[in-house]
């Protein structure tokens, strides 16, 4: 299963090696490489993910290892669809090497079960964790999208028209293209916060506990709620929108890693 | 013994000679048709391409003694516009051999063009190509160069970027159009003023589909007519600041001492506008547009010289490119030379009297072990006998491929004689 895991990320790094290549030369062939090796090492990853649930019989966060390689496959999913739908060739620069470095994160870690709460496959809670899983996984592109925008923004103001100018899509495209990862992204966390009250209540009794996930995961709902309202109501889009965009992954970033590291509570047992 | 044809090239084009020159050696269309026909007669030329632009006229012939070829083609030119030979002379450039295959490879991949990369000579040089088939004045030596020719233009446009970047202020403006906007769809564009900067600007931004022009003027007529003239809709002066609310492009062109559009006034508007992008473009000097603007969010002006550098820039690029588009081209050059080499009558002879030979003597050699009986005197005869007709069926071709039999065309005769004996195998 190692040796599996290892393949995933070999391949993903040759992935982001095209992409880099493709992002410099511009070759088709470059990109064709790129896609390819993409899509084998989400195939490897995915025989990854089955493999560890068909052994453990159980939905894979039972430890953060597991819990690592599912957040990759996500990022893949999220990827690979958005990558059909906008046709963001460049993106794959930033988003391959996120799998690859997720996927590597995994191994770091010891594969056998943290603890010895096992957490039942209940529905709700399966909802719950596929729900906020892809929901971050959009998150984290919408902030590599508005990286882009930023890039790109910078060359049309500062007018040197150099690098990425010419490689990078439209302004209007990155900026869609990240509202789009947002709307999407947010939908799905809203579901895995409900589904998350729903399988508390039937757990614990009660939906919320003030447990610092919980916290952290509504401060990130709260801002990327914010960031839509401000959207809808008086047009937050390029620049602006992109620096939120960048700074509420950092927040995810921070509920997803930071809280089982800096705080505890009944998510942490989990994911350490 | 003749020699093999040559390729050869005696034309002109923009930088050897001015504007005056070429607009009077240049030939229309009618003109090159008659031309084709006269210069096909020439005693001394075999085949013939004309091509005639506004920048360039190329005579590109097969001949085999190429200085007369290229005299009779300046006489020739002298003659068919009434114009005295010393006028466009000194103007003219004449290459033979690799180096005018070189030069209709550069001049078809647009290496040779004023504006380095520009689309167009291709399509010119495909033009005079199917004029010179229906005239039927190109043979197998110029169909070949020709084909090579569009092939060696379009691995160039592929492979390297050399007419990828906008290289003028109104091409420029609308790359930046769509760095900014993605599509120009439906794009409304205010153009305050007028000029003829201005008005190549929209034109281009309305061949990409931008909407809805409106027209700004100091004298209402004036707008009036601009309007029509872009099937938009004209505005009085003091209404740009409300115009400003709805447009997404706008393009600055008017005389005046200060600035039209200032800080303020599109600060305030930002909010209205729901942050939608803003794309200043002002080709005045003095300028129209207060540059500070450029700081407000979603708001991007380029004045003048802003646009001058990115052209500059686009420019640098372009003859970056053009090295490597040059290294295609030596390739090409190569190539060519070895197919011409291998279309020489000598060679050709020669293969095809060594096939003739060793076919013979294995063949002798077989029988001959089969008659053993037979003296040395005998088998000396025998030899000579194959000898002499190896000899015998030699000298027909020989004399062909050699001399006046191809009518001029020899490469055709040699090409089919090497295909026909089969002497590019092994």
């Amino acid at each position: 299963m190692n040796s599996l895991l290892y393949v995933t990320v070999v391949l993903y790094v040759i992935s982001t090696i095209h992409y880099g290549l493709y992002l410099f030369r511009q070759q088709d062939r470059a990109y064709r490489w790129a896609r390819i090796t993409l899509l084998t090492g989400f195939a490897c990853h995915s025989l990854l993910l089955v493999a560890i649930m068909v052994r453990s019989g159980r939905i894979p966060v039972q430890n953060l290892h597991e819990t690592l390689v599912f957040a990759g496959w996500a990022m893949g999913v999220v990827f690979l669809v958005f990558q059909q739908r906008y046709r963001l060739r460049v993106l794959g620069v930033y988003a391959a090497p996120l799998a690859a470095v997720t996927v590597f994160a995994a191994s770091r870690f010891s594969a056998s079960p943290a603890t010895d709460k096992i957490l039942l496959n209940n529905f709700w809670l399966i909802l719950h964790i596929a729900a906020v899983f892809i929901g971050e996984a959009a998150f984290a592109l919408a902030a590599g999208l508005g990286i882009l925008y930023l890039l790109q923004e910078n060359a049309i103001k500062t007018k040197k028209h150099g690098f990425f100018f010419r490689r990078l899509p439209s302004l209007d495209m990155l900026d869609h293209a990240g509202y789009a990862c947002i709307v999407v992204g947010f939908s799905l966390l809203t579901l895995g916060l409900i589904t998350g009250f729903v399988y508390a209540r039937e757990v614990w009794g009660k939906f919320w506990s003030w447990d610092p996930k919980e916290v952290w995961s509504g401060i990130t709902w709260l801002l990327y709620a914010a960031l839509l309202h401000q959207r809808l109501t008086v047009g937050w889009r390029g620049r602006r929108a992109a620096v939120m965009a960048i700074i509420g992954f950092c927040v995810v970033l921070f509920t997803f890693l930071g809280v089982n590291f800096l705080l505890s509570g009944h998510h942490g047992a989990f994911t350490r | 013994m003749q020699t093999l044809s040559d390729i050869v090239v005696v034309g002109l084009n923009h930088e050897t000679a001015p504007v005056e020159v070429r607009e009077c050696i240049a030939f229309s269309s009618e003109e090159s048709t008659r031309a084709l026909d006269a210069l096909i007669g020439l005693t001394s030329i075999e085949e013939v391409v004309l091509i005639s632009t506004c920048n360039r006229v190329e005579v590109l012939a097969t001949a085999r003694d190429t200085e007369r070829a290229a005299k009779e083609i300046k006489t020739f030119i002298a003659e068919f516009k009434s114009e005295p030979t010393s006028r466009f002379e000194a103007s003219l450039y004449l290459r033979s051999g690799d180096e005018a295959v070189r030069h209709l490879f550069r001049v078809a991949s647009s290496l040779d063009s004023m504006m380095v990369g520009e689309p167009q000579i291709l399509g010119q040089v495909k033009e005079a190509y199917q004029l010179a088939t229906q005239r039927k004045t190109s043979g197998v030596i110029l169909n070949r160069l020709l084909h090579r020719a569009f092939f060696v233009a379009k691995r160039i446009r592929t492979e390297t970027g050399i007419g990828d970047r906008a290289v003028s202020i109104s091409y420029a403006a609308v790359e930046l159009g769509k760095k900014i906007f993605g599509d120009l769809d439906g794009k409304r564009v205010l153009l305050i003023g007028a000029g003829e900067m201005a008005e190549l600007a929209v034109e281009h931004l309305v061949r990409n589909h931008a909407d809805r022009i409106t027209v700004a003027n100091r004298t209402f007529e004036r707008a009036v007519a601009l309007a029509q003239q872009f099937n938009g809709h004209p505005i009085r002066f003091e209404e740009i600041l409300e115009q400003l609310q709805s447009v997404d492009i706008i393009i600055a062109s008017a005389g005046a001492p200060e600035f039209i559009i200032r800080y303020p006034d599109v600060k305030g508007l930002l909010k209205r506008r729901k942050n939608r992008p803003l794309f200043f473009i002002d080709i005045a000097v003095p300028r129209n547009i207060d540059p500070s603007i450029n700081r407000l969010g979603n708001t991007y002006v380029y004045d003048i010289d802003d646009l001058k550098t990115v052209i500059e820039e686009n420019i640098e690029d372009r003859r970056r490119e053009a090295v490597r588009a040059q290294r295609i081209v030596d390739e090409a050059v190569f190539q060519f030379r070895k197919w011409r080499e291998s279309l020489d009558a000598v060679p050709t002879i020669i293969a095809l009297r060594e096939k003739l030979e060793n076919t013979s003597r294995a063949e002798l050699e077989k029988t001959m072990q089969n008659l053993q009986h037979l003296s040395s005197e005998d088998r000396q005869a025998l030899e000579r006998m194959v000898k002499a007709v190896t000899n015998k069926f030699m000298h027909d071709p020989t004399v062909f491929l050699k001399g006046e039999g191809c009518h001029g065309d020899r490469a055709t005769y040699v090409d089919m004689v090497r295909k026909l004996f089969n002497l590019d195998e092994g």
